[in-house]
């Protein structure tokens, strides 16, 4: 293999990280909420919304004079403090889904498919196209190796990264320990197989549910967050194009496990990432029809063809607590 | 699946005679109690709209007269409006069609895109066939390929469990690429070929070849440019509306769709062939949403466009939701969307975005879903709602 060949499966490694950051999140949120049997079909609102709300409070605080109870904002704290309001306000979004889902006993799709309604409309209405900021989060670690080391590309895809990124690959982990070895995610389990034998149990199965549905609304706003501060750098109407519902996909082919889900938003990131590389690897094909690859990936895998998955029991179906 | 959720499923359906034993007055009133909440979800959502206008520093008063005005009580305005209502009168079918057996038709969007692609195609090609042959040869590919485009997600659900969902979705992006491609320009130094139907004469925009003059839908009111003229699109689709009715309600057929969609196990024991079942279904859904994109490359274009029709396919959810899945109910909710879309961008020009219009949109889609909002509001007593369970499997049979 000539080292032309070699960078460009470095920058295809490289890209499948970026494009997988999303996806991994997204199908994280999707656990979070699926495990305590409410299907959430929302996480493409919850991500656009996280998203847009980190973007605008980012350029609020880059104005000439922002300033925060009269101190003026440094670069760190403004992109901490926008992280932070997108994650509160798309767990704000989680915790509404759930109570379409908990309280009215709204189908969770339908509601699903009003958090995504009002997530676009309110972005869209809300939208500056001449918003300014300051910035996006820089790389935590830069390339140490310098450009003609033969180890160049190897740091490519190691470092120069955000720190969400890292993060990420922590919560995946956080996650599965999360959901087999605490009892919190013990007992998220346990609504999400039979609720009725946990609530007998004396597990408060509403305030289980309220909290993953914030945690899951969180998770989705930091892949939108993710976007907007770390990826892209700007907002634009629409531009989760459809990562969410990917998300879900993944979610399902990893069996509803973190593990599983890490593994199934890598290769789709790489799917997504071929596209954009495809000039790169010499091949002459339309880059649409390759753009459509991840799609039918996803059909085929809904449709067992790689193995049937088990979602939990009760998903999808509300829950009248005892005593009611 | 547990006993509790078994019993909260509704009875079966009642026989296909609706008005047994009930006088007039009583299917009246009970009329009256089915339009409470759609019409107060509607208008509440309106008055959260004019909260959003003020909270932008706009007159909401002025914003509201110039979506009227533009929407309705211009001809030109009122055109465009029926012109916009006439393919999501199809899509909004396509979805309330899928929902009464039981199945979430999220992708009507896909299967428009395929059906106005397909109408793009036979519409360009010279045929030597009379103009009625050329345009009932576009709806009937573009039926087809909706069909297909819809009853592929059917079968995936009906024979290998995959939730029609998220393949609906994922048909929908599949669609939008197979055109993009159709239309595309191919690469500058000419290694990659434009797509078959790329019309060689648009320069950068990339659409299709223009429909043929012989396969353009008849025009039944004309009004002086710039002005389109209205075709009789909104024609067929009230016409398919009122067949759909007569489907669901007076046919074998609609009775087993009725019977699946309420209770898939009380089907299955009364002999209904329920996977069969599902597949039809979602292959007519697609049939019918495919028409709508023919109506919408025939009668309003003339060409296939990128993104020409996006979140058509998700306003038509709203659009059925609001008429309860009714077919007839869906020819109002459609006009209602149509005019909406249409009166935004007279709104545009009082300074409000016409992204507010998809905000009271979602609004009503929410206060129809979880109407116990609406009788807490207005303290009215709404009648039995909902109960329609959808997203009980995941990959699952």
């Amino acid at each position: 293999m000539s080292t032309i060949d070699l960078v460009v499966v470095f920058a295809v490694l490289n890209a499948t990280i970026r494009q997988s950051i999303p996806l991994i999140l997204g199908a994280m949120s999707g656990i979070a909420s699926e495990r305590s049997s409410i299907v959430n079909i929302g996480i493409e609102g919850m991500m656009l919304t996280g998203a847009f709300v980190g973007y605008t409070t980012n350029v609020a605080l880059s104005g000439e004079d922002a300033a925060i109870l009269g101190m003026a904002v440094s670069d760190d704290a403004r992109l901490i403090i926008s992280v932070l309001i997108g994650l509160l306000v798309s767990g704000l979004m989680g915790l509404f889904h759930g109570v379409l889902c908990i309280q009215y006993k709204v189908d969770h799709i339908i509601s699903g498919t009003v958090v995504n309604l009002l997530a676009a409309g309110a972005t869209g209405y809300f939208y500056d196209a001449n918003a300014q900021t300051k910035g996006k989060i820089p790389n935590l670690i830069s390339n140490p190796w310098p450009r003609d080391h033969f180890l160049r590309d190897v740091g490519v895809v190691l470092f120069d990264k955000d720190l969400i990124t890292y993060i990420t690959f922590i919560i995946v982990a956080l996650m599965t320990f999360w959901l087999f070895g605490s009892v919190w995610g013990l007992r998220t389990r346990s609504i999400g197989e039979n609720p009725r034998a946990a609530d007998t149990l004396g597990v408060n199965v509403y305030r289980l549910q309220y909290t993953n549905l914030f945690l899951s609304g969180m998770l989705a706003g930091l892949a939108g967050v993710y976007l907007t501060l770390a990826d892209v750098g700007i907002f634009e109407r629409g531009m989760t194009a459809g990562k969410g519902f990917i998300a879900l996909a993944v979610m399902i082919f990893g069996k509803w496990h973190p593990m599983g889900a890490l593994g199934g938003a890598l290769l789709f990131g790489l799917l997504l990432s071929l596209q954009s590389q495809l000039q790169f690897l010499g091949l002459v094909v339309p880059q649409q029809l390759v753009a459509l690859l991840p799609y039918v990936v996803t059909v085929v895998v809904l449709a067992g063809f790689v193995g049937q998955a088990r979602p939990p029991a009760h998903i999808g179906q509300s829950y009248e607590v005892e005593g009611h | 699946m547990s006993i509790q959720a078994e019993a909260s499923r509704p009875a079966m359906p009642s026989a296909p005679n609706g008005l047994n034993g009930r006088t007039l007055g009583s299917a009246l009133q009970a009329f009256g109690q089915t339009l409470i909440v759609p019409i107060l979800s509607i208008l509440t959502a309106l008055i959260a709209g004019a909260i959003l206008i003020l909270l932008a520093g706009r007159d909401p008063v002025a914003a509201y007269q110039a979506l009227i005005d533009g929407a309705l009580l211009e001809p030109r305005g009122l055109i465009q409006s029926l012109l916009k209502t006439s393919p999501l009168i199809l899509s909004g079918l396509a979805v309330g069609f899928a929902f009464k057996g039981g199945l979430f038709n999220i992708g009507a969007q896909g299967q428009l895109i395929m059906g106005s692609v397909a109408a793009a195609w036979i519409g360009a090609t010279d045929l030597g066939v009379p103009i009625w042959l050329h345009i009932t040869l576009a709806f009937g590919a573009g039926a087809l390929i909706g069909a297909i485009w819809g009853g592929i997600p059917g079968a995936l659900k009906a024979y290998y469990g995959a939730n029609e969902v998220i393949t609906t979705i994922m048909f929908n992006f599949i669609a939008s690429r197979v055109a993009e491609w159709l239309i595309s320009n191919g690469s500058t130094d000419g290694r990659i070929r434009p797509g078959p139907l790329t019309d060689p004469n648009s320069g950068a925009v990339q659409r299709s070849r223009p429909v043929l003059e012989n396969a353009r839908l008849p025009v039944v009111f004309d009004y002086p440019p710039p002005a389109d003229p209205l075709n009789v699109g909104i024609f067929i689709a009230v016409a398919a509306a009122i067949i759909v009715l007569i489907i669901v309600n007076r046919t074998t057929f609609g009775f087993e769709l009725r019977m699946v969609g309420q209770n898939p196990n009380a089907a299955r024991y009364a002999g209904v062939n329920v996977p069969r079942q599902t597949m039809l279904t979602m292959a007519i859904a697609g049939a019918l949403a495919g028409m709508a994109g023919v109506i919408q490359t025939l009668g309003v274009n003339g060409y296939y466009e990128a993104n020409q029709s996006l979140g058509l396919g998700f306003d038509s959810i709203t659009v059925s939701l609001l008429a309860a899945n009714h077919p007839i109910g869906i020819i109002f909710s459609a006009f209602l969307f149509g005019a909406l879309e249409q009166g935004s961008t007279r709104m545009q020009r009082t300074g409000v975005a016409p992204e507010l219009v998809v905000l009271v949109q979602a609004l009503i889609l929410m206060f129809i879903a979880a109407p116990q909002i609406i009788q807490y509001i207005y303290r009215v007593r709404v009648g039995s709602t909902g109960g329609q369970r959808l997203s009980s499997s995941w990959g699952q049979k």
